[in-house]
């Protein structure tokens, strides 16, 4: 790519699009595997306002959107300053088992089995 | 009380809220005769396989609607149509295309209502792509498993519904919501996904208006038990793909990206539209619509199907998008405030 803008002074410009066809949610899939409630989430986000370490970038409804639609480098920080303590399954009308959730992706993302 | 014949009533549409109307009306002792042009009643019933929310099964319906004739020796012209209801003295003379008359003590408007055409929303592409259909089609073809959604004879891998085609849509002059089209779209996802479970099936929407009873009960098994993806965006455009596929974009509001998915069917939730009698009813009898174009009664509160013209009713979908349990209740309270009328006349 910068090859081209070597030759020509500009490049083409990358798509902010997601490709839905080329999306890999094999973490998804495996954490609906263990909670399926986790699909009936309406992304009301009762979690985040919650949330007591939202202000340290925690987001449930932020983190399950990406989740889902396969952006798991973004996830991170968005899970990172949880602190388990379950405050947002207390208040998720579906009833989500959010904590488990939660506890689930960090398996995946720091002791992958 | 007078002779029988004087307090015959016309009810125009013999959807299930002209029959549940002139069911009432017999049964209280009043004659009604019922038209309508299509060759078969029923409305629309006809073109769905199944019902929301439980998936009854149209066609039982569709026969409990024809043996309750048949048990109430009604009297329905099918194949009539009317094309003109006017004032006279103290009747109405109803007028049918053959130019025949007849008077009538009070009339039943039940003219229901027309589909979105889906071709008017050019982008989506209904009419130009063959894999693009509308929510009826698909019903139709739901009928048959042994073809339904398959390609040379192989499962879809993606079908994607699109909500809203022709309502909250001031491009196509219908702001209103079409009220059924949502829990439609939940009901057919639903089916795609029992009859092609390895399909993916997503359902692409402004709102999720699960109003009624069971409605947002069977959203969350749709989304829980069968994995449907709703996803919150409004659909753009839809484009042939070279290998016959249809390339849908949209925005994931919730994301705040765009995205773009390749499905092999796109299904289109039409609205409801009033049907064309319904303005030129509205014309010749002076019946007021509201700015929907729908039928609007005297009072919407406190007078169910009463138009602000006297003897003159209105029941169903010509009053604003409905259900079959509301189009029901609807015939029945209008026949209710028919037979008030007459007796008022006595």
């Amino acid at each position: 790519m910068n090859k081209v803008k070597d030759k020509w002074g500009f490049r083409p410009e990358t798509s902010n699009t997601l490709d839905l066809d080329k999306t890999d949610i094999d973490w998804y899939r495996r954490i609906v595997e263990k909670i399926p409630g986790l699909q009936s989430c309406i992304f009301c986000g009762s979690c985040v306002s919650t949330c007591t370490v939202n202000r340290d970038g925690m987001s449930f409804r932020e983190m399950h959107l990406l989740l889902r639609r396969g952006e798991v480098q973004k996830l991170e920080k968005l899970v990172a300053p949880c602190l388990l303590c379950g405050k947002c399954a207390l208040v998720c009308p579906r009833n989500i088992d959010t904590r488990s959730v939660i506890y689930n992706l960090k398996i995946l993302m720091y002791a992958p089995v | 009380m007078s002779a029988e014949k004087d307090r015959k009533v016309a009810v125009v549409g013999a959807g299930v809220a002209g029959i549940a109307a002139a069911i009432t009306l017999k049964q209280s002792g009043v004659e009604a005769d019922v038209f309508e042009k299509e060759e078969t009643v029923g409305g629309h019933l006809k073109n769905w396989h199944a019902l929301f929310p439980g998936r009854e099964n149209a066609s039982v319906v569709l026969r409990g609607v024809e043996e309750s004739i048949l048990s109430h020796n009604l009297k329905v012209q099918t194949g009539t149509m009317v094309t003109s209801v006017t004032r006279n003295e103290d009747n109405y003379r109803l007028t049918t295309e053959t130019g025949l008359s007849t008077d009538y003590k009070a009339v039943v408007l039940s003219t229901g209502f027309s589909l979105f055409n889906a071709a008017r929303k050019e982008e989506y592409g209904y009419g130009i792509y063959p894999y693009v259909i509308t929510s009826p089609e698909l019903e139709k073809l739901l009928e048959d498993p042994g073809k339904g959604l398959l390609i040379g004879g192989e499962p879809p891998k993606k079908v994607a519904f699109v909500h809203c085609v022709g309502s909250r849509d001031a491009k196509v002059g219908n702001h209103y919501c079409s009220k059924v089209c949502c829990i439609t779209g939940v009901k057919q996802a639903i089916s795609v996904k029992e009859l092609y479970p390895d399909c993916e099936v997503m359902n692409f929407y402004m709102d999720l208006r699960m109003f009624g009873l069971g409605y947002e009960e069977l959203y969350q098994e749709a989304q829980e038990k069968f994995g449907i993806n709703f996803i919150r965006g409004r659909v753009s455009e839809a484009a042939p793909t070279f290998d016959g596929a249809i390339q849908v974009k949209a925005e994931d509001t919730l994301l705040g990206r765009p995205l773009k998915v390749k499905v092999d069917w796109l299904i289109l939730l039409v609205g409801m539209e009033p049907d064309k009698m319904t303005a030129q009813l509205a014309d010749s009898l002076g019946v007021e619509t509201g700015s929907s174009g729908f039928f609007e009664g005297e009072n919407k509160f406190l007078k169910p199907g009463c138009s602000k013209v006297e003897g003159v009713f209105i029941a169903g979908a010509c009053t604003g998008p409905s259900s079959i349990p509301d189009a029901v209740n609807q015939g029945r309270a209008a026949a209710v405030s028919v037979l008030e009328y007459l007796s008022g006349k006595e």
